[in-house]
């Protein structure tokens, strides 16, 4: 499933964040947030928490929406000194990460840090993940097995 | 998207245990009506709001219920976004149609009749109104289920017309509205069941 970019740069950067965040490992977070340099002052606006949602699906993209099943998510908001608020919705329940990625929205809204967070945060990440897929994708690929269909004759 | 010029302000720190007293004292004063729960929060809230209403509305308001703000908190706009955010809740500009209310002070409360009265087979769906007051007093008297005999109980400062409002509030028993005050650092209730008495 592919998520439309929105056609304004700062939430589409955003997104792009968001993803690379959710995508990475909390060591690689704590990592970018040490290298970061300083910080703005920031606080909780939403400690994290852990709850759960429902996913909805459809049977083959359509019919009848129904219950999946629930799915932990935890989620947090934090609020920069200068007012920008960042928040942070993932699957499972790492309180930290979801805290990290939130400080990390916050500061993607000042325009003169985000080519730190691209460097340190982005880059490396899409860079770790296409790697991990390349390499998914060669030892499929080595798996693939050709098969031919033999044509009977009448009946 | 540029940056919100007014900073949003934090919730409860510790959003269970805090909610969970904050609710045991609502319980409380509802149950004894006229008896002064004390109640200490920890909020700093947007100015319009006090810490006790804010601590009242963060605990019983979400996002199923709809919420009406008074004069001078309907304007608020940080009043506003500090309710959203933290509660979930759907403002409403009827207060008919409102589950709960926010009145900023004893002064600004309208005729109770203007909120949600409940109907004869679901009285509980009426307006809990949570009004912001700067203390009590033992100016009204008070009789009823809760109450050991009789109280004296009224809200500082408050109009002549309280008495006559909550006169007629109880006349709609079983429906009518519970109301819910919300001082420094205590809160009393009087639910619809409170009868004024004159002594």
């Amino acid at each position: 499933m592919t998520v439309q970019s929105s056609p304004d740069p700062v939430i589409a950067y955003r997104q792009r964040l968001m993803a690379a965040c959710t995508a990475a490992k909390t060591a690689e977070l704590l990592d970018a947030l040490a290298d970061f340099g300083p910080l703005p002052p920031y606080r909780d606006l939403r400690a994290p928490e852990c709850g759960l949602v429902m996913l909805r699906g459809k049977i083959g993209g359509d019919g009848a929406a129904f219950n999946v099943g629930e799915a932990t998510v935890v989620r947090a908001a934090v609020v920069l000194g200068s007012g920008e608020v960042g928040h942070a919705y993932q699957l499972g329940r790492d309180t930290e990460k979801a805290r990290v990625s939130a400080l990390f929205d916050a500061i993607a809204q000042k325009p003169n840090s985000r080519h730190r967070l691209t460097d340190l945060v982005i880059r490396p990440v899409e860079e770790r993940v296409e790697a991990q897929r390349r390499v998914n994708r060669e030892q499929v690929a080595s798996t693939r097995v050709d098969f031919f269909t033999m044509v009977r004759g009448e009946d | 998207m540029q940056a919100q010029a007014l900073v949003l302000a934090p919730g409860f720190d510790d959003p269970v245990h805090e909610s969970q007293s904050v609710f045991r004292a609502a319980m409380t004063a509802l149950s004894r009506p006229g008896m002064i729960v004390p109640l200490h929060v920890d909020l700093l809230p947007p100015t319009m709001l006090t810490p006790t209403a804010a601590a009242l509305a963060l605990t019983l308001v979400d996002f199923e219920t709809k919420l009406y703000l008074g004069a001078g908190l309907d304007d608020a706009d940080d009043v506003q976004r500090y309710l959203s955010f933290h509660t979930g809740a759907t403002m409403t500009a009827a207060p008919g149609h409102a589950d709960f209310a926010l009145v900023a002070d004893i002064e600004a409360l309208p005729p109770l009749g203007v909120f949600a009265q409940g109907n004869l087979e679901y009285p509980d769906r009426s307006t809990t109104v949570i009004v912001q007051v700067q203390g009590f007093d033992h100016s009204l008297h008070f009789e009823g289920p809760g109450i050991d005999g009789r109280i004296a109980f009224g809200i500082s400062g408050a109009p002549a017309r309280l008495a006559v409002d909550l006169e007629d509030n109880r006349a709609r028993f079983p429906l009518g509205v519970d109301l819910v005050f919300a001082a420094p650092h205590a809160i009393a209730a009087l639910p619809r069941s409170s009868r004024l008495v004159k002594v």
